[in-house]
This record gives C-alpha cells, sequence and structure tokens, in this order.
C-alpha cells in the first residue's frame, strides 16, 4: 500500500497551523511540509478574532508587566517559565506579522498601535481595526502560498493518529473531495486543530470547533490538561452568539444593566469594563440571577453602549462592530446599545505540551488553543490567543523540524496495518453501521443544551455529577447512530459523526476534571467550592482515557518562578 | 397560531449516483424571526436529511463558507433572513459558474490557483530585517489599500461575473483586486512581479466592466474598480520606470 510521507505533518490550517509550517520551513528548507486541514485555510476560525494580538512594543511596557497580567489573569495556574518566553517572542512575532502585511492599524508616527483590553495594566494590544483574526489569518495564509515546500492537503479530516512503538508518525485522514481514507506519514506532526466550543450550544465558535485535535491525541495516550477552564465571554449576541469583541470595552464602551447602571462598580470597581473575562461573565449572570438583567426573546441580556464614542471613532476602531449590529441585531450601534450576554468562546485546556510544543509522544507536537502549552492558566487574556498562536506555532514548527531532520524515516509496514484498521473501522462503526435509530443532529444539540446547563460561568457538584451522567447516557445512545447519506462524496453526515465522537469525548474530560477540582479558579467557579484553595489545588489537571467514560484524572506541580502567589483581586 | 412554516428547495447532487443535479423540497418550521437561510439548512441536516451537504463555519460573514444561490442571487446564507423572503419559498443552489462537487458544495480549485497566481504576498527587493522593527505606515496609506483586503474569498463575485461564467480563464474580480491590495501598498515592491498575470490575455482585459462583482460583495469591496485600476497599471507601468515604492 502507498501513501504520501512528508518529514513535518501540520493538522490543522488556522493561526497556529500555518505559522509552525512557515517555521518548520525556514529552519530547514530541504524539509517536505504537509498541512492537513477540514477546511480551506482561510475558513479556519482565526478569523473570527476580533481585538487584537497583545505584545509588550511599547517603550513604557515591559515583558514583566505583560508576564504578571497574565499569570495574574490565569489566576496563578500558568507555568511562568512559559509564560516569561512568551512575552518576549510575541513583539518579534507581531513585527513578523508586519513585514509579511498584516494591516496593522497605525499611531500617527506609523507605528503599529496598541489599545487597552481586560486585564492588560497597559495598551499592548495590537490590532488590525476590529478583525485582527481576519486580517492575520489571510496575511499568514497568502504568505506562505510562496513555500513550495508547504503541500496543502485542503478539506481532508484527520480521524486518528498513527502512533508506532510510542512515536507519532502521521494521521489517518479523509479526503472528503473522494472519500478516499489514506494515511500521510511524517517524522514529526504538529496539532493546530483550535478550539472545541461547539461541545456548548451557546458559543461564538464556529461550526467547525469540534475538539479534533485533542480527541485525537487523548485517543493517542496524551493527557488533556486543565480540561474545566473554559472561558466565558462577557459579550456575545444572543441567539446567535456572536462575538462583539473586548475592544468595544477596550476603546470605552460601558455595560450597563436593566437599571441603566455600570453594574460593574460592584464587582469589579478599579478596573471596570476593562476587567478580565471570567469575572465580568460572573459579574453578568449575578445580576441576572437579581433580577437585574433585560429579558429578550433568546433570554436575559446586558447593554453594552458605545453611543457616548461617537460615530467617527466607531467607524475608525470598531467598524465589524458597526456591521455586525446592522447585519445580525438591526441596529447601529452608534445609535443603540448593543444586547449581549456570556457565551462561551475559549478553551485553556488541551493537550498536554511543553514549551516548544512537545507532548509526551515523541513526533507529537501541539499548538493554538487546541493545546495547554501552561500560557492561560485558569483564565485567558483577550488578545493573548493571537498572540499564542504565532509564539507557539512556531516554536512547535521549530522542534518539529529539528526533529524531522534528525530522525529516520517512517517504516512502510506499521503504517499499512494501523490504515487498514481505521478504514475497517470508519466503515464499520459509521458509513456500513446498520439499524441505528439516533439522529447525529439530536444527540449533538442534547449534548449541548447539558454541558451549557452543567458547566457553564458557574458550576456546583449536583450539577456536574448529572452532566456527567447525561454525557455516559449520550455516548450509549451513540453506538446507535444512524447514518443515512452513504456516497463517498463530500460525505458531511460522517464527518458530523466524527466530530460528534470527538465532542462527547472532551466533554466528559471537561466534566470530570471540574468535577474533581473542589475550589474556584480562574473561569472554573464552583458554587459549593467559592475559594481558591493554593494549599491543595495549584496544579493542573490531566486527563487520562480510560476503558470507561471516566477519565484517569492526575495532577503536576504549576511551575512558579517570579511571581509568589497573591489574591487575585483588581 | 399556527406554527408559521417555509418551503425550501435545494439543489441535491451526488456524482455517485445522479447525472444531473435536481432540486429537493423541505418544509420547516419558521420559528424565529433571527433565523436565517444557514438556519433552515442547519434544520434540515439536523431533523430532516442528514444527508445534505454544504460548507459553513463562522455563521458571522467573515470566513466566506457559506456563498449560496438564494433564490437566484450569490448571498451569504448566514447573512440572508428568512424574514426577507417568507411567505415566498427560498430556493437554494450552488453558487453558480462554479463545478458542483456535491449538493451545495462546489469546486472552488481554480480560484486557489488564481489566488497564488497573483503572488499574494509582500514582495520585496531586499527583505527588511525583523530586528529593524516595523515599516512605518500612516493610516493613510493603509487606506489606499484597506478596502482591497477586506476580501473574504467568499466567491460571490464570481459567481456574480458574467465573464468568469463564459471563460473561467479569467482571473476575476478577487483575485484582481487581492493583487491591487498588494500593488497598493507602501510596503510591497511587487508590481512587475504580479503584472505579467494582470496584463495577460485572460487578466483584466477581459472584464466588460458590468460591475455585478462589486453589487454582491457582502464586504464593500469594490473589485470592479481594482480591475479598471489595474488596467491602467498595465498600461502606464510599462512605460514608466518601475520601483515606485524603492526605498
Amino acid at each position: 500500500m502507498d501513501f504520501e510521507s512528508y518529514d513535518v505533518l501540520v493538522v490543522g490550517g488556522g493561526l497556529a497551523g500555518i505559522r509552525a509550517a512557515i517555521a518548520a520551513v525556514d529552519a530547514n528548507p530541504r524539509l517536505k511540509i504537509a498541512m492537513v486541514s477540514k477546511v480551506y485555510p482561510m475558513r479556519s476560525h482565526t478569523v473570527s478574532a476580533e481585538g487584537g494580538a497583545a505584545a509588550a512594543l511599547r517603550p513604557e511596557d515591559s515583558y514583566e508587566n505583560h508576564a504578571f497580567d497574565t499569570i495574574k489573569g490565569a489566576d496563578y495556574l500558568a507555568d511562568q517559565d512559559v509564560v516569561e518566553a512568551f512575552v518576549r517572542e510575541a513583539p518579534i512575532e507581531v513585527i513578523q506579522m508586519e513585514h509579511w502585511g498584516c494591516p496593522w492599524s497605525r499611531d500617527p508616527d506609523g507605528k503599529i498601535s496598541a489599545r487597552p483590553f481586560g486585564g492588560m495594566t497597559t495598551w499592548r494590544t495590537c490590532f488590525a481595526a476590529d478583525k485582527t483574526g481576519f486580517h492575520m489569518l489571510h496575511t499568514v495564509f497568502q504568505t506562505s502560498l510562496k513555500y513550495s515546500q508547504i503541500h496543502r492537503h485542503d478539506e481532508a479530516f484527520a480521524t486518528k493518529l498513527l502512533v508506532e512503538d510510542s512515536r507519532c508518525v502521521g494521521v489517518v485522514a479523509i479526503d472528503m473531495r473522494s472519500g478516499r481514507v489514506q494515511a500521510i506519514t511524517a517524522k514529526s506532526v504538529i496539532l493546530a486543530t483550535g478550539g472545541l466550543g461547539r461541545v456548548y450550544a451557546f458559543t461564538t465558535n464556529g461550526n467547525i470547533c469540534t475538539g479534533d485535535g485533542m480527541a485525537l491525541a487523548y485517543r493517542a495516550g496524551v493527557g488533556l490538561k486543565d480540561m474545566e477552564m473554559v472561558q466565558f465571554h462577557p459579550t456575545g449576541l444572543p441567539f446567535t452568539g456572536i462575538l462583539i469583541t473586548e475592544a468595544v470595552r477596550g476603546e470605552g464602551g460601558y455595560l450597563l444593566n436593566k437599571d441603566g447602571e455600570r453594574f460593574l462598580k460592584r464587582y469589579i470597581p478599579n478596573k471596570m469594563e476593562l476587567g478580565p473575562r471570567d469575572i465580568i461573565s460572573r459579574a453578568m449572570v449575578t445580576e441576572f440571577e437579581a433580577g437585574r438583567g433585560f429579558e429578550g426573546p433568546h433570554g436575559k441580556y446586558m447593554h453594552l453602549d458605545v453611543r457616548h464614542l461617537g460615530e467617527d471613532k466607531i467607524d475608525a476602531k470598531l467598524p465589524f462592530m458597526r456591521e455586525l449590529g446592522r447585519e445580525f441585531v438591526g441596529i447601529d450601534i452608534v445609535k443603540d446599545p448593543i444586547p449581549v450576554r456570556p457565551v462561551m468562546h475559549y478553551m485553556m485546556g488541551g493537550v498536554d505540551a511543553d514549551i516548544s510544543g512537545a507532548t509526551p509522544i515523541a513526533g507529537l507536537y501541539a499548538a493554538g488553543e487546541c493545546a495547554n502549552v501552561g500560557l492561560n492558566g485558569g483564565n485567558r487574556l483577550g488578545s493573548n490567543s493571537l498572540s499564542e498562536c504565532l509564539v507557539f506555532g512556531a516554536a512547535a514548527g521549530r522542534a518539529a523540524a529539528e526533529r524531522a531532520s534528525s530522525v529516520g524515516p517512517v517504516g512502510a509496514n506499521p503504517v499499512t496495518a494501523l490504515l487498514a484498521d481505521e478504514t475497517r473501522r470508519i466503515r464499520s462503526s459509521f458509513l456500513d453501521k446498520k439499524g441505528g435509530e439516533e439522529r447525529i443532529g439530536t444527540i449533538r444539540e442534547e449534548m449541548q443544551h447539558d454541558m451549557d446547563a452543567g458547566a457553564g460561568v458557574f458550576r456546583t457538584r449536583e450539577g456536574l455529577e448529572k452532566l456527567t451522567r447525561q454525557l455516559g447516557a449520550l455516548r450509549d445512545r451513540f453506538e446507535k447512530i444512524k447514518i443515512e447519506d452513504s456516497s463517498r462524496t463530500f460525505n458531511t453526515e460522517l464527518t458530523a459523526a466524527l466530530e460528534l465522537d470527538f465532542m462527547l469525548e472532551v466533554s466528559e474530560t471537561i466534566a470530570y476534571s471540574a468535577l474533581a477540582r473542589e475550589e474556584s479558579r480562574g473561569a472554573h467557579a464552583r458554587r459549593d467550592f467559592p475559594e481558591r484553595d493554593d494549599a491543595k489545588w495549584l496544579k493542573h489537571t490531566l486527563a487520562f482515557r480510560t476503558d470507561r467514560a471516566e477519565p484517569r484524572l492526575e495532577y503536576a506541580d504549576v511551575r512558579i518562578t517570579n511571581f509568589k502567589p497573591q489574591a487575585r483581586t483588581y | 397560531m399556527a406554527e408559521k412554516r417555509i418551503t425550501i428547495r435545494t439543489t441535491r447532487f451526488d456524482p455517485d449516483k445522479d447525472k444531473v443535479p435536481r432540486l429537493q423540497s423541505y418544509d420547516i418550521p419558521f420559528s424565529d424571526d433571527s433565523m436565517v437561510v444557514l438556519d433552515a439548512l442547519n434544520h434540515i441536516k439536523a431533523h430532516v436529511d442528514g444527508s445534505l451537504s454544504y460548507r459553513w463555519s463562522c455563521r458571522m460573514g467573515i470566513c466566506g463558507s457559506c456563498g449560496m444561490m438564494v433564490n437566484g442571487v450569490p448571498k451569504l446564507t448566514c447573512s440572508a433572513f428568512m424574514r426577507d423572503y417568507w411567505p415566498r419559498s427560498i430556493t437554494v443552489e450552488p453558487l453558480q459558474n462554479f463545478p458542483i462537487v456535491r449538493d451545495l458544495v462546489i469546486d472552488m480549485e481554480d480560484f486557489m490557483h488564481k489566488l497564488k497566481s497573483i503572488k499574494p504576498w509582500i514582495i520585496r527587493k531586499q527583505e527588511y530585517p525583523l530586528g529593524a522593527g516595523e515599516h512605518r505606515q500612516t493610516m493613510d496609506q493603509i487606506d489606499e489599500f484597506r478596502q482591497f483586503s477586506e476580501c473574504i474569498n467568499c466567491m460571490l463575485c464570481y459567481a456574480a461575473c458574467p465573464v468568469y461564467g463564459l471563460n473561467n480563464e479569467f482571473l476575476g474580480p478577487a483575485a484582481t483586486a487581492l493583487a491591487r491590495r498588494y500593488n497598493l501598498d507602501s510596503r510591497d515592491q511587487g508590481l512587475k512581479d504580479r503584472l505579467p498575470v494582470l496584463a495577460n490575455s485572460e487578466g483584466v482585459w477581459e472584464c466588460s466592466f458590468v460591475g455585478e462583482c462589486s453589487v454582491v460583495c457582502p464586504k464593500g469591496v469594490d473589485p470592479a474598480k481594482a480591475i479598471q485600476q489595474t488596467k491602467l497599471d498595465t498600461t502606464t507601468r510599462f512605460v514608466l520606470p518601475y520601483g515606485n515604492r524603492e526605498e
């Protein structure tokens, strides 16, 4: 059996994946790189990032300040050596993006501008109006087109990592166009598949954010780290969940309850609208519970008000928000407040990886949202994730290239057998399955609603235990799914089933990790354990797959260097 | 009050068994005024017919995946509100002028090749070292190319372009707009590297200036303007010295 062989294989074509691919070529131009993405790269969810990318570029800023803000924002669950390396690399990466053509917004002197952002003590969020992710993704994708060493496999869905003798040697992927199940081998594999927001019903994440890379690594035996740490962004549009950027508050917007009151004064008076996301989301939910939210057809909401900023500033700094308001809510944000409520946005947790993206499996790396390199801890600060994709995408690309430059080629024998096994699994569990009666769409919607209810902004033991039972029952029902689509060509019912399989699995790691952490830290807020407990819980959760639904949980120390944990007050 | 319902007709085509595309009707609830055509497709796929295939992701008009013909007009289905059609039925077809892969999924490999052909990256005679920091660029200089950088590659402009419909060798609106985006960027010196593709027989001169591309663009890009401006480039730049931005 023949298959395509590469030196480095990147799974995912978003900002982290493309940055990794370019870094690998730059590290060794003789390498042959494959990029396997289930969508055309410019469709990747990076495209929806709006507010900006953090980097301590301004002379009045410092690495130390950026590091401290990040570590405090993370509620001390970040690995401090990783944060310190990150803040030094971020400015270089932002300049690199500039050289590649990113249309960063500028100050009058022509230098890259910055805006205030939540939890950041100074202006360090570089931005391209309010479409920063869109511009960064298109810039890096278009730049990648000049590298003949990068071979794209667009619309190829990775179903399994090829692991032989605890060494990752490639993936099995379905070419969606032909339906062919193929093995693509490489000496190093980088997972850069993004987030898992679609396990929730109310999320800013696009349809493609289904935790694929996390599930692939989990199945290969890698631990998923801090999966209880799920970020709820304070400002999503009711009904759709469309993200209204934190830059709206960075530029001076107010959050108002139904009494017209800037209610954050009761929760985070020194920071107000520029507080971190976890604290503001909890404040909003608390206000809702006290009856001070607006009631709408799609649930409770608050007002996000930018009317006092004036049309000129809105058009210069927040043009996309005005467009979204017009298009999706039928309002003009120059004249009308924006209805918003907390919405699942980002996964701090992810594939256990070190500072260079290396996972415990030789040859397997992870970067971007799918990874947890220890940067974001319990709560990511807004605008650190685009920078994270650049810094750790590049680091993983370099590390993967170094390995690929030194190890021997992948042998054919184990791959042939592994491919045959996986092809059989896809046929028997999905395509050729007979007699199923459960709809994929129904199970997915139930999972999403159960996750919203059980693993939301506030959690309890009772709610999480119920969630684990619900997810277990859904997994049993998933065994009885029916797939109506028998076509080989672009079978999106098959990929939806594979995604749901991944999502059920990563949902379980969220529920069990959250149930075990009996404290409140960062985004993980337990009503039954409202305090942070450093003595017991200043440690990372690692969830490992077992034969049962319940993962095996282990714990690892958090690396502290220069910033001693203290009370997180703003 | 009886539940509001709406009829959605969509193209069905499976190359494994169909010779030609056909339309299939679905009668679905129109339960919320905020529903868009993409929500209707998602309802059908989740609850009525799991085999319907189409592309979508961000549902906020920025990823560019969900372009389709809605009652004959190229639209992003995530931004096409059902209330603008109801009580009429809605017909959803794949973007015209492209080969159909399956149901509502078009083959856009042609565009991917065209995109690469216009060299959509910063070209400089000498790389500016990273250690030297950023190029200085003013907001006015960004305004020169801004609108052309807003292209989301959704392909609506190709579906609207009668010239591309007749001759798919034509470079077309989005690719020309993106070439223009780099040609106008004060950091770029690659105009003459791009001109051969823009000026060749299938380049900008094929355009008959119908302007439909600019009408259907959901992002306010004006590819027709890019094409007209590039026509000027292809004439004047051959007589004027190159390197208007040699720093």
